[in-house]
């Protein structure tokens, strides 16, 4: 089956065509969001990360970082740096260029001021919207999307109703020989036995065991009860009682697939077919993992109304029942609440979904594109120092 | 959600004294407080420490008695994962 998208010269496909002003650290953030003003079809997002980082943290960014500015969604980049950051600002620029992508490295310091970095970044940005537009279309292969699975702000309906509508869409995409992201470690605590049976070798098995023992470990570090960061206060307002309970209903997503791989975040899915990335249950460090490994599309599933998205990517908002659908409309593109109301089945919502999905695909705009949503969030493994 | 299940989810904010029909060949059960819509009640008495069944795994224990179609939730059950506060190291004096 075919879509439409954009071929990229790196062989990736991209379903947007968007001029990216990248900070690489907070200092930057306001600069960039002057050239965005200027700029309105060029996209942004504030960035809380990239300074002060060091270790496996900074490689993680970096990794990010990498994923954020070779995205095949993304036609161009404008990267914005201070000078004094602690990494080779250069190597991600040609990084850029070496996918194809129209590059231009903006130094604060080098530019003498921040009047003139805007104004340079609002000529790069200017330039490659111009230039973005001479892009067209083409046919090309659904075999080449990546799916992100996410569901957050879980209630009870989870589930039921929009994750296993969401797995349905799992399996029709991998049948297509696409690829489909299952992430949310933390979501996987108590599920995992479950999943690992469904590996396609032990040690792809012993991986997934492994990712879940260590941020189980964590928490146990930590010395507390992770209930009240997972069960989430909305989702035990949802009743939803333990995290094993949530992450029975979250592994729906995933559908029935076998599980191919098991990826680090932020990494890019190597085979075809269910995989699994190691990213927190928060919702916007694990949609930015997920993003930075190649996602053009993220579903993402919701009891409470989750108002977020990236900068990027099309991010498709599924209410897993009406209450919700209804009280947030602005934000939710399709309702799975039919399930639990009796009207529409699993197979018939997720049929739906997966339809709604090709249209997003095809340029149709998410309402969370449409307002706005540009969260980024980096998920730490060290501290800021 | 499974024949294993020792307890149930409301599709529908349910109020105390309604008699939930399970099928031909299990007992009912009469609610004994309002269960709001998503929350989960008890099919069957569950013994203090006893596994909560769901979608037919283990979702935790019971911290006390439980009388079936009593409110199942956090002020009666306990997660079995991720529970650093049980096993917090003891400072030494």
């Amino acid at each position: 089956m075919d879509i439409r998208g954009y071929r990229r010269s790196d062989g990736r496909i991209g379903v947007r065509n968007h001029v990216l002003v990248f900070p690489v650290s907070y200092e930057m953030n306001q600069i960039a969001q002057s050239i965005v003003r200027q700029v309105p079809e060029a996209v942004t997002f504030r960035n809380q990360h990239g300074t002060d980082q060091s270790g496996d943290d900074l490689t993680q960014t970096l990794r990010v970082y990498n994923g954020f500015v070779t995205h095949p969604n993304v036609y161009g980049v404008v990267i914005l740096s201070w000078g004094h950051e602690p990494y080779d600002l250069q190597a991600l620029a040609n990084a850029a260029v070496a996918a194809g992508k129209a590059v231009e490295l903006i130094t604060l310091r080098a530019s003498g001021g921040m009047r003139q970095a805007v104004q340079k970044g609002v000529n790069a940005a200017t330039q490659f919207v111009k230039d973005s537009a001479s892009v067209l279309q083409e046919p090309v292969p659904l075999a080449d999307v990546i799916l992100g699975t996410e569901c957050g702000g879980s209630d009870a309906c989870s589930g039921i109703s929009a994750n296993p509508a969401l797995g349905v869409v799992t399996d029709i995409l991998v049948s297509h020989g696409g690829i489909s992201i299952l992430s949310e470690t933390t979501e996987l605590i108590g599920a995992e036995h479950l999943l690992a049976k469904r590996a396609v070798s032990k040690e792809v098995g012993d991986k997934l065991l492994y990712i879940v023992d260590r941020i189980e470990k964590n928490a146990m570090k930590m010395g507390v009860d992770i209930r009240g960061a997972q069960p989430a206060p909305g989702n035990i307002a949802g009743g939803i009682t333990t995290i094993e309970e949530k992450s029975l209903g979250c592994i729906h997503k995933a559908g029935s697939a076998p599980i191919q791989e098991v990826i680090e975040y932020g990494e890019r899915p190597t085979k075809h077919g269910l995989v699994v990335m190691d990213t927190p249950g928060h919702d916007i460090e694990q949609l930015t993992g997920m993003v930075a490994g190649g996602a053009q599309v993220v579903i993402f599933t919701t009891g409470r109304g989750t108002p977020t998205g990236s900068s990027i990517v099309p991010v498709i908002k599924v209410a897993t029942n009406t209450v919700t659908f209804d009280k947030m409309n602005d934000n939710i593109d399709i309702n799975a609440g039919t399930i639990i109301d009796g009207n529409e089945t699993v197979v018939e919502v997720g049929g739906r979904l997966f339809d709604f999905m090709l249209d997003v695909l095809n340029g149709h705009q998410t309402k969370a594109e449409k307002l706005g949503h540009r969260e980024f969030g980096i998920y730490r493994i060290g501290a800021s120092f | 959600m499974h024949p294993a299940d020792n307890v149930a989810t409301a599709l529908d904010s349910l109020t105390a004294g309604t008699e939930i029909q399970r099928n031909e060949s299990i007992q009912s059960v009469t609610l004994k407080s309002n269960i709001p819509f998503g929350h989960k009640f008890a099919l069957v008495a569950i013994r203090k420490g006893s596994p909560i069944h769901k979608y037919g795994e283990v979702i935790g224990e019971a911290t006390v008695d439980v009388a079936a179609g009593e409110h199942v939730h956090v002020h009666n059950v306990d997660s079995l994962r991720g529970r650093g506060d049980l096993h917090k190291e003891e400072p030494n004096e």
